[in-house]
């Protein structure tokens, strides 16, 4: 059975019909060609699948896309409508990623954090970003350069 | 990976709508966080006809305080608690415990209730529920029920949830002792990981505590014999060293993927002891603050 979702997306809103077992992250990826949230784990654990709703993060893998009627979904590229953010920045100037496969998720989670904490000290950071795993860099670059923005 | 199984989605308005839902439907799943459940139907391990989102029902969403009970809805997220001045005023504790469920992004979105309602031995929330001697709050085909929160799990994933029912909330009546409480919770890194232990020990003026372990047993244990041993005693080195012993009358940790059993009651008995100490020292404004784990 489908049903209609309503809601905004990355400041547009967006009517479509999805069935009921479709997951937000297959929807935006392939339906709606947003392909900044990745699939990594597709258990909550990994963090590449990460959006925000009404100004939260949460996993994509794990929210059905029917639960996101009259919401506000934000990926990455509705973040960075206006062109890069000056986090993205201190990311390309801290070399904060290899395979940039998380980057996506952890540039959300961290922007989260610097929203409710513009301060963050460094073990607030690293609880911040506990839910976004990096294969690539050890996490040093990442955690420095939100700190090096945050100063 | 798509969900392969057909079900089909509603979200009522009212608890009124919900619960006339669920008498129509045999086989259904309540989603709130959807944080374990969507797992668990990606999975195959949960087979629902229907699947019902509470997040509609405005009144499930709320924390209230009132007279010396605190009520806490079914849809109230871990991220929800923490923010919450109510519960940071009256039940620091309880926050101090949410913020160690999984990361920024599962506690946006999991639930208090959600959290008891999976029932998994290494449960954070059981051991507070426990402690501070909840009520679980249903509502189905025979009415309201309250159960307490010590009879609420039952075996691994097994709660007194009965068919049709839903839970609504919990229900934790604020101590009228002058208390304080500690949370501690070892797990394999400082990240995001299940309990390898957990710990709630609440410590109360007039000397007497309560103490519950989780991820120890098949459920989360209220270590009675403990609290009899500390009752009205100064809690001196050597109290404590008898006390620790005790902790193998208590619970029965098995060896899994995240530790071996031996480990399990080694640390738990080192928990004991830091989280009395703290949790003392918290009472007369002296312990380490709310947040700051003790191991």
């Amino acid at each position: 059975m489908k049903r209609e979702i309503n809601f905004v997306l990355n400041g547009e809103r967006v009517s479509m019909e999805v069935r009921g077992n479709e997951i937000l992250l297959e929807v935006l990826r392939e339906k709606l060609g947003l392909k900044s949230p990745k699939c990594g784990c597709d258990k909550g654990d990994c963090g590449t699948c990460t959006v925000m709703i009404n100004g939260k993060t949460v996993r994509s893998c794990l929210v059905l896309a029917a639960e996101i009627d009259k919401c506000d979904v934000l990926t990455l590229e509705g973040l960075m409508q206006g062109g890069l953010t000056p986090l993205q920045k201190s990311f390309l100037e801290h070399n904060s990623f290899q395979c940039g496969f998380c980057t996506p998720g952890v540039i959300l989670s961290a922007t989260e954090l610097l929203r409710k904490n513009p301060r963050p000290d460094k073990t607030e950071i690293q609880e911040a970003l506990s839910g976004n795993l990096c294969r690539c860099t050890g996490y040093s670059p990442i955690i420095e350069a939100i700190r090096d923005f945050s100063k | 990976m798509a969900i392969t199984q057909e079900f089909v989605y509603l979200k009522p308005a009212s608890l009124k709508e919900t619960l006339a839902l669920l008498a129509q439907h045999d086989n259904f799943a309540i989603l709130a966080g959807g944080t374990d459940l969507i797992d668990m139907i990606k999975e195959g391990a949960v087979q629902p006809d229907v699947v019902v989102d509470i997040k509609g029902l405005a009144s499930l969403s709320e924390i209230r305080f009132k007279g010396s009970t605190l009520d806490i809805g079914a849809g109230v997220t871990f991220t929800d608690l923490i923010e919450s001045e109510i519960i940071k005023e009256k039940f620091p504790v309880i926050a101090e415990c949410a913020r160690t469920v999984g990361s920024l992004g599962i506690r946006n979105r999991a639930t208090l209730a959600g959290n008891i309602c999976s029932g998994v031995p290494c449960t954070d929330s059981g051991p507070v529920l426990c402690a501070y001697e909840a009520l679980v709050l249903t509502e189905g085909p025979k009415g309201a029920r309250k159960i307490k929160a010590e009879d609420w799990f039952i075996a691994p994933r097994k709660t007194a949830l009965e068919k049709g029912e839903i839970v609504v909330g919990v229900r934790i009546p604020y101590p009228k002792k002058r208390h304080s409480g500690c949370w501690v919770k070892l797990r394999r890194y400082g990240g995001q990981d299940l309990a390898q232990v957990n710990l709630l020990v609440l410590a109360f003026e007039d000397g007497t505590f309560r103490i519950s372990y989780g991820a120890v047993a098949p459920v989360p244990v209220r270590a009675k014999k403990i609290e009899r041993m500390l009752n009205g005693q100064k809690p001196t080195p050597d109290l404590l060293e008898k006390v620790t012993r005790l902790v193998e009358e208590e619970i029965k940790p098995i060896t899994d993927i995240r530790a071996t059993g031996e480990y399990r009651m080694h640390l738990a008995k080192v928990m004991l002891a830091r989280g009395v100490e703290a949790a003392m020292g918290r009472l007369d404004g002296k312990g380490p603050e709310y947040g700051k784990s003790v191991i």
